[in-house]
């Protein structure tokens, strides 16, 4: 299962070696100097993270008290945040499991195809059409939106989950396929051949060989586009125009209100948190493949 | 071409005794394999058409018609919709508003129309500072990943954190922290009204999107010094280079094709930035982006919106281009190659 993903991953054993420290007497300051570096990064990347599960798991009476230890510690702002009398997040967290299921599900399917003929198949055209999905992922988004807006508005669409998962295609189907096509021209595909040499049907190839080769790459294209989706804001913001019963959760933090007279930032973080946690858990389990899904699409030699 | 070459390369393989393989294979010839590619890419190529290309198109032939409003002329509602020639784009490039009595006059500071080239600025100065922080970070980020050898899992883990994170989110996180009474000002022992004054909200943003995205530079550059060869390194040390001249010399140049794509990619995404202002700071203090910009006009005038998005939608393929050009930057090479 995982022999796929560690060849694209680029081996780090030789580069590694390169910059061993030497074994001898004294400091080694170049070992010194990375590990210092190695540590500023970390804080650099976590110390932020740090302070929103702080305060998430903090009294809002006490927001902004600096105690950079775990204090005045509660779970109100959790339960707060799923309160539906106050702000529609429960239902903000479904609806974006809802259109991500199904941006993913489309994306991957047609995706699939797509990047199969890209990778696999000789045919005129292809530098036009990868230019083409290549170009399609570029547009800002805001190029789409207006058009889409008076479409939909025209339809009664606005406010919709059809409205919010359709145009999201316009991003996470060129992703798909572009992370797709760079895992499959990586696959050992002679393999299939060499099943069709032993009798295997077509069919049986893909279904016994292919497959299973292919199911760790398909999977974390599958991630990765869940969490475009996931994060997606500009077009979900405009779209949902408004309606709290279709919007997303990242529409539903940046709008997050506890009521008169309070600043709700600690049920923010808590807010934030629960949306956050799931796709922490996911791309630490994941992260040697998140990464080459990451790098495959951009970079290759 | 060079999969035809494969297969015939394959067909010649074929030991001589397996006579249905080699029907099959010689069925297989491009006229057939091409029509299969075709079938198994007109969904995708359809669906982007319908999701892309019809709203780009759609948007451009708006953006020559007029907004429903009051006809200044006649006093009477109009639906609009009607042939305005380059009405719209003069609006917002030569900032001229209707006036009263039926003609154009330079738009009241405060309305939209006034903002364009402001606007402009602002998202081109964001990408500038932004783009070049996030380059020079991610390039140290980078280096040091690639030298680290204890901390190397730690470091991973704590890279794809920033990244991870919905930037929704971000920005609420950051909000706090940019608070008047946030814990940046007590760690800073400042008073500043971060989000709401003019060079202290330009400076959140670009510090929060340089805290954002700077892992996802940095996992670029690194997939890039990890092709090259450690021999490289060893060479260059043998003839006497120091480690500053190693850099320059060697890690510079053999890792630039990741780095120009990395930086075109970033400038990108930068060039349409909308989440981030938008949230932390709601535009306001001169952070209005482009993106935030034609929203703001979306339910104004879709019209005129759609024209600003298109010339919005201009101006990020003309810097892109340049850029693409400047730097030299092989977008579709990686991916030709890997496809070969």
């Amino acid at each position: 299962m995982t022999t796929t993903t560690a060849t694209t991953t680029a081996p780090p054993v030789p580069a590694a070696l390169a910059s061993a420290p030497r074994r001898g007497r004294g400091i080694n300051w170049s070992t010194v100097g990375t590990a210092v570096t190695t540590m500023i990064i970390v804080v650099w990347c976590l110390a932020p993270f740090y302070w929103m599960l702080v305060l998430a798991f903090r009294d809002n009476d006490h927001t902004f008290s600096t105690d950079p230890w775990f204090s005045h510690v509660t779970l109100d702002n959790f339960r707060y945040a799923f309160n539906a009398e106050y702000n529609p997040f429960a239902r903000s967290l479904l609806n974006s499991l809802l259109i991500g299921a199904v941006v993913t599900a489309v994306s991957m399917v047609i995706g699939v195809f797509a990047a199969y003929a890209l990778a696999r198949l000789s045919f005129r055209g292809k530098g036009f059409v990868l230019t083409v999905i290549l170009g399609a992922s570029m547009f800002p988004g805001v190029a789409i939106l207006t058009p889409l807006f008076q479409l939909f508005s025209s339809w009664h669409w606005l406010g919709t989950y059809q409205a919010l998962a359709l145009p999201q295609v316009s991003f996470s189907l060129p992703l798909a396929v572009y992370t797709l096509t760079s895992f499959f021209a990586e696959m050992p595909w002679n393999l299939e051949e060499a099943a069709r040499v032993d009798g295997a049907t077509s069919g049986q190839a893909f279904r016994l060989v292919i497959l299973p080769l292919a199911a760790p790459a398909m999977f974390t294209t599958a991630i990765l586009v869940f969490l475009a989706s996931w994060n997606e804001y500009l077009l979900s913001s405009v779209l949902s125009n408004g309606s709290t019963e279709v919007a997303p959760s990242t529409v539903a933090i940046a709008n997050f209100t506890a009521g008169p007279h309070i600043v709700p930032y600690t049920q923010t973080m808590a807010a934030g948190l629960i949306v956050t946690v799931p796709l922490i858990v996911v791309v630490l389990l994941l992260q040697r493949r998140i990464v080459s899904g990451l790098t495959a699409g951009g970079i290759k030699g | 071409m060079t999969v035809a070459g494969h297969v015939e390369r394959r067909a010649g393989e074929n030991p001589p005794g397996g006579p249905r393989r080699t029907r099959t294979r010689r069925g297989a010839t491009r006229p057939r394999e091409a029509r299969r590619a075709y079938l198994l890419i007109a969904p995708a190529l359809l669906l982007l058409a319908l999701v892309v290309g019809y709203p780009i198109v759609k948007a451009v032939h708006q953006s020559f018609l007029t907004d429903p409003g009051l006809d200044k002329a006649t006093g009477m509602f109009d639906e609009g919709n009607n042939w305005f020639g380059l009405h719209n784009y003069t609006h917002w490039l030569l900032q001229q508003c209707a006036s009263p009595d039926g003609g154009y006059t330079s738009c009241p500071s405060g309305a939209l129309g006034s903002q364009f080239w402001s606007s402009v600025g602002v998202t081109v100065g964001f990408t500038v500072v932004a783009v070049a922080l996030e380059t020079v970070i991610g390039m140290g980020f980078a280096l040091t990943m690639h030298r680290a050898f204890r901390g190397r899992a730690l470091v991973r883990v704590a890279i794809l954190i920033p990244w991870a994170i919905p930037t929704a989110v971000t920005s609420k996180l950051w909000q706090v922290m940019f608070d008047p009474q946030g814990v940046i000002n007590k760690l800073l022992g400042t008073h500043y009204a971060w989000t709401s004054s003019l060079w202290p909200a330009r400076s959140a943003i670009v510090i929060a999107d340089t805290w954002k995205t700077t892992p996802f530079i940095a996992l670029l550059i690194l997939a890039g010094l990890q092709n090259i060869p450690a021999e490289t390194y060893e060479a260059a040390k043998i003839d006497g280079a120091n480690a500053w001249r190693r850099f320059t010399s060697v890690t510079l140049p053999l890792v630039k094709p990741a780095l120009a794509v990395a930086v075109v990619f970033r400038a990108l995404d930068t060039l349409r930035m909308y989440d981030l202002p938008q949230i932390l700071t709601g535009g306001s203090n001169g952070t209005t982006t482009s993106s935030i910009l034609v929203v703001d006009q979306l339910t104004r005038g879709a019209n005129s919106a759609s024209a600003l998005s298109t010339l919005t939608f201009v101006l990020i393929f003309v810097i892109a281009f340049g850029l693409v050009r400047l730097l030299n930057a092989n977008l579709f090479g990686a991916q030709a190659k890997a496809v070969r």
